[in-house]
Parts: C-alpha cells; sequence; structure tokens
C-alpha cells in the first residue's frame, strides 16, 4: 500500500472533477468542453503554467500560517490579516529604506513584513497559550483589525497625494521591486513559497523542535511532563506560520503593487486555510494543493469567458475538491480499519 | 464659458495582426479528444475580439453592471466577440486575466473597467503587447508618460448626479438629503458637491449629510448608513459605492426616495426610485469596436457627459412633480449644449471658507475639479478623520 497516500487524494481529485462535470452539464454548459477549457487555462501551455504558479505563489504561505499551527492542534485563521500587516510593514520600511541599496531595502522590507505578520499570530498564540482565549476567534477577529489599521492608514496618514482616487501608500521605487525568476513572468514570491514549505517541512521532521511540536500537538500534559515548555512552543509556531503569510504580504508588495494599498486584503489568507486543510497540514503537500488551487484560480477566468460560467463555478470546484479529499480521509481510515491495515 | 468638449488625441493605432498567437494556440490541447471541443478560434479570426474585466459581480445593479452592459450591447453585433471575467481583484489576477484574454481569446482590445486596474498592472502588461490596445476606464491617461497602446475613457457622470440632486431638491419635504458614499477621493466628493448644489438650487435650506463606509462594497455598513440617515429625518437618499442595490432597497422598504448610481435601479423601487446617474457605455464600446474594424486610429483619452452620449439619467419614477422634471429638464438641455457651469463662483466649502471667489467659474473639463478635497456648503460631513 505505498501507493495509499498519492491515490487516495487522487481519486478524490477525479471524483470531484467528476461531480463537476455533473454541476456545469445542470448549468448548461459541456461538461467535456469546461474539462478542456480548465486544463487550456491552467495547465495547457507553458502561459497557462505561469499563470498557474504565480497564483499559487501567496497561497503557499499564507497555507503555513494555518499549517505549522495546526500540528499544534490549533486551527488558526490568521491568515489574511498577517498578510495584510507584512504588506504594511513591508511598503513602510521600503520607504525608509529607500535611498538603500535593492538587496539592503529587500532584505529589511522581507524581515519586517515578517516580523509583523508573526508577532500578530504569535499574540494569537500567546492569548491562546497564556489567557485561554479561543486562537480561531482571536485570528479572525484579528484579521478585521488587521485590515482596518491598513485601510486608516493608506487613506490618512500614509497616503500618497498623488494617488488620488485609490488611496496608496508612497512607491518604494521601481528599482527596488522583485524580478521575475529568469525569463519567466513569474516573480520570486513563487520561489520563497516552496523554500519556506521546504524548510519549515525539514524542521518539523528532522529537528528536536519538530519532534516537540508533534508532541505538544499529540498531548500536551504528556509533553509537560516530559519538560517541554509548552507556551514557548506555542508562541514560536504561531510566530513562524505568521510569518509565512506576512512574507506573503512583502511580496505583494515588493513584486506587484510597489505600495501597500487595500489590494493586500484580496483572500489569498482565506484561501490558504483551505490549501493547509486539503494537504492535511503537511508542509510539503502544501506545494501541489496551491498548484492546484492556483491552476483553479487561473482558469476559471477561461470557464467564464468560453462558457459564459458565473465565477463563483471556480469557488465551487474549490469546493468539491476540498469536501471529498476530507472525506475521502475518513472513509479510506475506516476502510483500513475493517480490513485490517496499518494506517 | 468653454465647452467641455470631447477630447481626442490620436496619436496611436491598433495593429490588426495578432493572428499569430491565436494559430500557435489553436492546436493545443489534449490530443484527439481536442476535436469534440468546440471551442473555436477560427470563427474569432474574422470578428473584432474585446476582453472586458470587471472587478464586482456582473449583475451588481450597479458599476460593474453599468460595464456588462455595455459589453452586452455590442456583443449582439455579428462581428463583434466580446469576452468578460468578472469579480477580478486588483492584483496580479488581472495582469493575468488580461495577457489570458489576449494569449487564449485573441483579443485586440482589452477593457480593464476597474479604476485600481491602471498602475500598476496596465503600466506592466500593456509595454509586452504593443499591438493589443488597453482603454481603462476612469481617465488616466498622460501622453507623457503612458505607452500609446493604453487609453482611457471615462463620463462625467457628474452632471447626471446634478440632474439627480435638482429632482431630489424638490421631492424632498424635510430638506435633508443622505449620501452614502465609499472614501473621500476627488470623484466621490465632487458627486457629493454636484448633488448638494442642484438640490440648494432648489430650496437653499437643504443639508446633505454624508456618510462614508470605507469600501466600495460594504453592504453592511451602507444598510446601517441608510437606516440611520432616515432615523434622521432624511428624506431622499443616494449614493456612491459599487453597488447601489441595498442603499435604494433600504429606502424602499422604509418608505424614502432614492436616486440611483452606475445603473438603472428604478426595479428595485417601485414606489420611491426617482431617478439616477447611468453611465451609458454601449455607446464608446461600439465607437470603438468601430474604430478598430475600419483600421482606425483609436484615441487615447475621450472624455464627456451628457452632449458626447457617455452619460445619462434614469427614467424618471412615479413620484417625480411635473415641476421637478420641468427644471431637471432645462439643466440637461443646458448641459446637452455644453454651456453650464456648476462650479461657478462664488462658492463656499463647508467650514465657511471660500473656495471659488465670485466671478471664477470651472468648466467641465477643468484638471483643477479633479483633485478636489473639500465639501461644499451645506454638506454635513468631512473628508478627513
Amino acid at each position: 500500500m505505498a501507493f495509499a497516500p498519492f491515490l487516495i487524494p487522487l481519486t478524490a481529485l477525479l471524483l470531484s472533477l467528476a461531480l463537476f462535470g455533473v454541476f456545469v452539464s445542470l448549468a448548461g454548459a459541456d461538461a467535456l468542453a469546461v474539462y478542456h477549457s480548465i486544463y487550456r487555462g491552467a495547465f495547457g501551455t507553458w502561459f497557462s503554467w505561469q499563470n498557474t504558479l504565480v497564483s499559487a505563489a501567496p497561497l503557499m504561505l499564507t497555507a503555513l500560517c494555518t499549517a505549522l499551527p495546526a500540528r499544534l492542534g490549533l486551527i488558526v485563521i490568521g491568515g489574511e490579516g498577517a498578510m495584510v500587516l507584512g504588506g504594511l510593514a513591508a511598503a513602510l520600511t521600503g520607504l525608509v529604506l529607500i535611498d538603500a541599496n535593492a538587496w539592503l531595502a529587500l532584505t529589511g522590507m522581507a524581515l519586517a513584513a515578517m516580523l509583523a505578520g508573526g508577532l500578530l499570530i504569535g499574540l494569537v498564540g500567546w492569548l491562546r497559550h497564556s489567557r485561554n482565549v479561543n486562537e480561531t476567534i482571536s485570528s479572525l477577529l484579528f484579521n478585521y483589525i488587521s485590515i482596518a489599521i491598513l485601510s486608516f492608514l493608506v487613506i490618512g496618514m500614509l497616503r500618497d497625494p498623488e494617488t488620488l482616487n485609490k488611496p496608496s501608500t508612497h512607491h518604494i521605487g521601481e528599482t527596488h521591486m522583485l524580478g521575475a525568476l529568469g525569463e519567466t513572468s513569474i516573480h520570486w514570491g513563487f520561489a520563497y513559497g516552496v523554500i519556506a514549505c521546504v524548510i519549515l517541512w525539514l524542521l518539523y521532521k528532522r529537528t528536536t523542535f519538530g519532534f516537540a511540536v508533534d508532541m505538544i500537538g499529540g498531548n500536551v500534559r504528556a509533553a509537560r511532563l516530559s519538560g517541554l515548555s509548552v507556551g514557548r512552543n506555542i508562541f514560536l509556531v504561531c510566530l513562524m506560520g505568521g510569518a509565512a503569510a506576512g512574507l506573503a504580504g512583502m511580496v505583494e508588495v515588493a513584486a506587484v503593487h510597489g505600495r501597500a494599498n487595500t489590494s493586500l486584503n484580496a483572500g489569498y489568507g482565506y484561501e490558504g486555510i483551505l490549501i493547509a486543510f486539503a494537504a492535511r497540514h503537511h508542509p510539503l503537500a502544501i506545494i501541489p494543493m496551491a498548484i492546484l488551487f492556483g491552476g483553479i484560480r487561473a482558469a476559471s477566468g477561461l470557464m467564464q469567458r468560453d462558457h459564459d460560467l458565473p465565477d463563483a463555478t471556480g469557488l465551487v470546484l474549490q469546493g468539491m475538491i476540498f469536501i471529498l479529499l476530507l472525506a475521502s480521509e475518513a472513509v479510506f481510515a475506516r476502510l483500513a480499519l475493517n480490513k485490517g491495515f496499518k494506517a | 464659458m468653454k465647452n467641455p468638449k470631447l477630447e481626442m488625441k490620436q496619436d496611436c493605432a491598433i495593429d490588426q495582426s495578432r493572428r499569430g498567437t491565436l494559430k500557435s494556440l489553436a492546436g493545443l490541447g489534449l490530443g484527439t479528444l481536442a476535436g469534440s471541443f468546440g471551442i473555436g478560434n477560427a470563427e474569432a479570426a474574422s470578428k473584432v475580439t474585446m476582453g472586458f474585466l470587471y472587478v464586482g459581480p456582473r449583475d451588481d445593479y450597479g458599476y460593474n453592471q453599468a460595464h456588462f452592459e455595455g459589453k452586452s450591447a455590442i456583443a449582439k453585433q455579428s462581428w463583434i466577440k466580446a469576452v468578460d471575467q468578472e469579480n477580478v481583484p486588483e492584483t496580479i489576477a488581472v495582469q493575468k486575466a488580461m495577457e489570458s484574454m489576449i494569449n487564449l481569446d485573441g483579443a485586440q482590445v482589452i477593457f480593464p473597467t476597474s479604476f485600481g486596474y491602471f498602475d500598476p498592472h496596465i503600466l506592466k502588461i500593456a509595454p509586452k503587447y504593443p499591438e493589443v490596445m488597453f482603454l481603462h476606464c476612469g481617465g488616466l491617461y498622460d501622453a507623457k508618460k503612458h505607452p500609446k497602446n493604453v487609453g482611457s475613457y471615462f463620463g462625467y457622470i457628474d452632471e447626471a448626479v446634478y440632474i439627480s440632486g435638482i429632482v431630489a431638491g424638490h421631492t424632498s419635504k424635510t430638506g435633508k438629503l443622505g449620501y452614502i458614499a465609499a472614501i473621500p477621493i476627488p470623484q466621490v466628493l465632487r458627486n457629493i458637491n454636484n448633488f448638494t448644489m442642484a438640490a440648494r438650487s432648489v430650496n437653499p435650506k437643504i443639508t446633505v449629510q454624508v456618510v462614508f463606509t470605507g469600501g466600495w462594497a460594504n453592504p453592511v455598513k451602507e444598510a446601517e448608513s441608510a437606516n440611520s440617515l432616515i432615523d434622521q429625518g432624511v428624506d431622499v437618499l443616494t449614493c456612491h459605492v459599487d453597488s447601489p442595490k441595498v442603499v435604494v432597497e433600504t429606502a424602499e422598504k422604509r418608505g424614502v426616495f432614492s436616486c440611483g448610481y452606475h445603473a438603472d435601479q428604478s426595479k428595485l423601487a417601485p414606489k420611491g426610485f426617482l431617478t439616477g446617474a447611468e453611465w451609458n457605455w454601449s455607446k464608446i464600446y461600439l465607437d470603438y469596436a468601430t474604430m478598430i474594424a475600419k483600421k482606425q486610429k483609436i484615441p487615447n483619452l475621450i472624455r464627456g457627459g451628457f452632449k458626447e452620449g457617455l452619460v445619462k439619467s434614469s427614467p424618471y419614477g412615479k413620484a417625480v412633480s411635473a415641476k421637478a422634471k420641468a427644471h431637471a429638464d432645462k439643466v440637461r438641455a443646458q448641459f446637452m449644449k455644453g454651456n453650464f457651469v456648476v462650479y461657478q463662483g462664488p462658492i463656499k466649502d463647508n467650514t465657511g471658507k471660500e473656495v471659488i471667489p465670485k466671478g471664477k467659474g470651472y468648466s467641465q473639463t477643468d484638471i483643477w475639479l479633479e483633485s478636489m478635497d473639500w465639501l461644499v456648503e451645506g454638506v454635513v460631513g468631512k473628508t478627513k478623520g
């Protein structure tokens, strides 16, 4: 059964595609033609692949914000807030370092963004551990607060007066923008995402820190009895998750907008939650999941244009994949038990 | 007085030969399956292909619907292929969507209709596709700074808002009007000021209370603001948000009057809807398509109001009196002739400061009006804090 870990999600994926076919047929479209559009829009050409990978880039980082604390048994949904604050911090740092050289400015922006996002989710972890505040609720509310802070500052004191009808901060300078990977149109955010997923996987898999995290996630009392500092580890894990989402905000500012404005609040954080769950909080599995969901994002436009389907069609497909992936896990676990497999 | 005239700077054209991309893409697909899929690029080759992008849903009863209606009107022409995409956020997603329309659908002209699509998104993609024209709704084109295959178009919708203000002024009994607006940017402030001055030209005692919701699509706050304004005695509501649906429906439910914006909302409020300021995009979209079909040069900047047919008023509702209609029609006729100046001094702002001295007038096309950061006397509200 070595293939089982791949076979099950693949079956779930095919099932959800079949179900989606029924759905679009009911909506009056030709299912086969819709499949073809999805393939063409997401993976059919190198151009489509680049679209997909660009869409996937921020999703990997925001997914980590949910996936990392999940190993501790915490359900954190504050990726959107961490990303927004990260972007804001990056833009501010970029403006402070506007005369510095590009490397220094970009490094400063990345660090500031990771710190801002990290502290936000770190606070969520601290509140959970020390004040027993439910982390899901607090991280959700922090999203609203972060978005409000962003709008307040970009409409108010940080606004570049030139940005008359779209309030934004001043531009960080074209020379300080994050470029594309080689000859492609894929920005560096994709590489950051992959690297972050791999590093954090190694951290969880190969270090005592990772072992400690799994132990706390498994049984807090046992972890405490073994002398692990639960509070410190919760804070650190949340800090790392928030830092990843914060970095996504920095990429949005440095690679796409050049400024901080309300476009930072584009839903990447919320979609990251979906991807973290679909990947079952496994840092490496986040990479293909983000590419799959990024592909659906990229193909959603073609589904609208070719078949007159509404924009929500892409969301329906995402939802079907998500539910069937999660359900398949439960179903398989039961099958495995019945047949006496050791899962 | 200077007539607000349609500006046309003709210094750029569209190359019609984008067929190479189409051909190279036509061969893609799932091998043998490809034949069964009826996605025809062949039929597109003889047509003018236009791509539209909206930031919100096509059926929002507002900004995006106005563009969708414009697109739908021209899509009926047999020689036009119009594709569109809704809910495209102002992120890299719009860059990718534009490129996808060019590469996969063979679009020759792209209409990214949201204000925030321009900088940096259009400015980044346009230089990569010099043979495609990018026409942005928002009037930001600057020949000195921007690529030649970029253009912009926009309507002086504040003229139509002025007409709404006249009707509102005639209809209100309490003398209190309400304006629910997204954020205090020049375009929004100009509409509020026009509405206020028009209403006060009917009855100088009228005040307009403004609430800024802080976002373009914030239905919960829009409903709360509408209710609280009505509780304060406001009896005509209007708004400047992406979708006026919530405001107009709330007004109707509470038994007060409303003026619409962006598109026609009369269906939502059969009793209390007075009139509204609407875009008339179908005209300009057809003009552009005709220019492309005839291989004419596309002007980089097109702006205009009633006179140029870029804006219109929604049909009057049942509650509008004959007197109000006569007054509104008279002013509209002046706009049509191009000899009505809204910003004719003396004009004070709502802190009592004189912003336009006596004898000084700013005609419609005056660039000074586009950096407006003040609210006119009679408006209850602040632009900051």
